[in-house]
């Protein structure tokens, strides 16, 4: 098992046993006249249905993708674009600059482009071209490390592995868009992937690398800051492609089952809003009573 | 965390709240790695003296010297420390702040160019928005006001909300893979 596996999950597990037996300690502490609340919030039953009907579909998409293999996904420019980046890169002889934004690791938009890293990761190393990312937090740095050697590693050339490369810049938002702005203008990276979690910096960044002339390819989780990089960016991943990316990436027949899951989920949601719409026009308050 | 948020029991927000503070003292703990990194690397570009040393440098001493002056005299009011806060670094990021009012109109002015139906239609759809904010607009016609609202509550609106429900679709998904430990990369396997 990988070391950095194994460290995570024996720190996970200590945290969450420490917690566990702290509640506990607090509760034997604790008169029972105390322990006010009631075990199950009933106003929240909506929200929990609606949780395990979406579970339960991905769950069964997941396995279904398992049990039938390969699933069709349609194709998403941005991600095609990926090694046409990383070759013209290669071919100019510049390096790749990778930035997941001011997003600290419990961001599930961080994880996605961590998805997307190991498999940019990969692809780099098959030709031994340097890719640079700057970081905004110090755990995004460490896991983003990891990331990057390991895909090295998976393409057989973990000599090229620079750590330098993967390195912390500030925790400050304008002084990480300085700073990445400064690599742009001084290193002029062939290829710009903004991929994760941005605010108000996306633009400047975006901006910049489009003045040197790198082919951007961009995703965020943010609706404010998509209109941004789609200005700005040559392709940009939009809403649910942000994290359909690694299974598009890693064609693993069970995330992409879980993706066709998110299809249908959809449909659903369809659904539902057009039962809505024809209820609400004959004054029927049910569905409207659902979703309070 | 999920559990918590359907039991409104006091162990269970008590919990909740443990959890979130042993999150925040770790997170103290990591900023020292972020630190030692930064040392580490802008050390090693100053030492090798590779093409731009001196920022690295300038990065390096901006580091210590508030270290230095934030030990030694504290980082109160009337501080060395404060005031080099308030005098050099928020003017810095203010700078970079600013910078993003001239991307604004310069990634307006590559979008909005009419070079075919649908980058006309948004230029139009903008101009309406943009009219709509500032009083010539209701000066020109009293109705561009409200069709700038109605653009912006009806058509922009429903796009959000089809992008919306797209990322919370993808999150819980995501996180669905993350917590079955199908999806792996972001622990350093595949």
């Amino acid at each position: 098992m990988h070391k950095f596996q194994k460290r995570s999950q024996i720190l996970f597990l200590m945290l969450f046993f420490l917690c566990l037996f702290h509640s506990i300690a607090f509760c034997q502490k604790v008169d029972s006249k105390d322990l006010k609340g009631s075990w199950y919030d009933p106003t929240k039953t909506n929200v929990l249905v609606g949780i395990l009907i979406c579970i339960a579909l991905l769950f069964f998409f997941i396995f279904y993708g398992k049990k039938k293999g390969n699933l069709f996904i349609r194709e998403i420019a941005g991600l095609q674009a990926i090694d046409d980046a990383i070759g013209r890169a290669t071919e100019m002889g510049k390096p790749i600059l990778y930035s997941a934004g001011l997003g600290k690791m419990e961001r599930v938009a961080t994880m996605a482009s961590m998805n997307i890293l190991g498999s940019v990761a990969e692809k780099v190393a098959e030709y031994n071209t340097p890719l640079i990312f700057p970081n905004y937090d110090p755990v995004v740095m460490a896991v983003a490390q990891e990331v990057v050697k390991e895909g090295f590693t998976r393409a057989g050339h973990p000599e090229f592995y620079n750590p330098d490369n993967v390195f912390f810049v500030t925790q400050s938002q304008f002084g990480y868009v300085a700073a990445v702005d400064g690599i742009m203008v001084r290193q002029k990276p062939a290829t710009n992937l903004f991929l994760g979690t941005f605010e108000a910096e996306s633009l400047i960044l975006a901006e910049t690398g489009n003045s040197i002339g790198a082919i951007q390819i961009a995703g965020t989780d943010s609706t404010i800051q998509l209109s941004f990089f789609i200005v700005a960016c040559d392709y940009t991943l939009i809403g649910e492609e942000l994290f359909a990316a690694s299974g598009y990436l890693t064609k693993d027949p069970m995330v992409l089952g879980s993706i066709k899951g998110q299809d249908y989920l959809k449909i659903l949601i369809i659904i539902l809003v057009l039962a809505g719409g024809i209820l609400a026009t004959f004054n029927s308050e049910f569905l409207r009573m659902l979703f309070p | 965390m999920l559990v918590q948020f359907f039991i409104p029991h006091r162990s269970f927000i008590f919990a909740y709240e443990n959890v979130l503070d042993w999150m925040q003292i770790i997170y103290v703990f990591t900023l020292l790695v972020g630190v030692a990194n930064y040392i580490k690397i802008n050390s090693k570009k100053v030492s090798t003296k590779i093409k731009g040393w001196g920022y690295n440098l300038v990065a390096l001493s901006g580091l210590l010297v508030m270290v230095i002056l934030g030990f030694a005299q504290g980082t109160g009011e009337d501080t060395p420390f404060l005031w080099m806060f308030n005098h050099i670094q928020a003017p810095m990021q203010a700078t970079m702040f600013s910078l993003l009012a001239f991307f604004v109109a310069s990634a307006a002015y590559r979008g909005f160019r009419a070079r075919s139906k649908e980058a006309t239609i948004l230029l139009l759809t903008a101009a309406v928005v943009m009219l709509g904010r500032v009083p010539i607009g209701n000066m020109i016609h009293s109705s561009i006001p409200d069709l700038a609202n109605w653009i912006l509550n009806f058509p922009s609106m429903a796009a959000r909300r089809g992008i919306l429900i797209g990322i919370g679709l993808g999150t819980i998904s995501t996180s669905l893979r993350i917590i079955l430990g199908i999806e792996r990369t972001y622990l350093g396997r595949e």
